[in-house]
């Protein structure tokens, strides 16, 4: 499947995938993220059932100290 | 467009700044000084020495509380600001309280679980509200690094990768670029309406 993601194209060669899998399969390892579906936020909770199919824009923002 | 008529626009617009440290400070006082009418400047910490070397506070005031210090530093640049200073420590409730007349919301936390606790209560109490975050602006030089991303309302400010560390301190010039373009991305928001 095609999605945005980060603002960028990407192909996967599974045709659906939850928020969680991603996260495993990009190796995004900071501890803290902010994850939004098509402008959606998705809690951590809702992460491992919130699923992503073709055509959707997926964000996913790590949290990093210093303000 | 002629810089009265900029004043004009922001006169009537309120802006939400939550933390007044190195981001919170430097772009609250940016903002000011275009002539955004009203700021909410929210903290609960106290000035320290250790601060100066990023914050927009004067050596006078170390001990002083950030928030009606930062009001203080605003008010002697531009009287013409009303500024809210709110010592607090902010949770999912008072954010949504206390930011709910906002047109645009900076996020200028310093921990990562903050920053994300104020994100995603924003994210959903006010999905129509932009949102303007500061992640990664610890060390020096990189310039080219710091960019805007935007995630529709959401607009994140920064390298997205420099954590804040005793190896990797915040500083003047790489804090106060990202404040300003925090700055000037609200600035952007504000007057394209």
């Amino acid at each position: 499947m095609k999605i945005i993601l980060n603002n960028r194209e990407e192909i996967f060669k599974v045709d659906k995938l939850t928020i969680d899998e991603l996260i495993k399969l990009k190796n995004f390892s900071f501890r803290l993220l902010v994850t939004k579906i098509n402008g959606e936020l998705v809690k951590k909770e809702n992460r491992g059932n919130a699923i992503i199919v073709e055509g959707d824009t997926v964000a996913v923002i790590h949290m990093i100290s210093g303000g | 467009m002629k810089f009265d008529a900029i004043k004009k626009l922001l006169s009537s617009k309120t802006v939400g700044i939550a933390g007044c440290g190195g981001l919170g400070s430097n772009c609250a006082v940016a903002l000011a000084r275009v002539g955004v009418g009203n700021i909410i400047v929210v903290d609960f910490d106290v000035i320290e020495k250790s601060n100066l070397n990023r914050q927009y506070y004067f050596y006078d005031q170390i001990g002083k509380k950030k928030s009606t210090t930062l009001k203080e530093n605003i008010n002697k640049i531009n009287p013409e600001v009303n500024v809210i200073a709110i010592d607090k420590k902010l949770d999912s409730e008072s954010i949504t309280e206390t930011f709910k007349d906002c047109n645009v919301i900076v996020e200028a936390f310093d921990k990562a679980e903050t920053k994300q606790m104020l994100i995603e209560t924003v994210l959903e109490n006010f999905p129509d509200k932009a949102i303007v975050s500061g992640i990664g602006m610890a060390g020096w030089g990189d310039n080219s690094s710091i960019k805007t991303v935007q995630h529709n309302n959401l607009f994140i400010c920064g390298d997205q990768k420099s954590e804040v560390s005793e190896d990797n301190p915040p500083l003047a010039p790489r804090v106060g670029v990202v404040a300003n373009m925090q700055a000037n991305k609200v600035l952007e928001i504000l007057l394209r309406k």
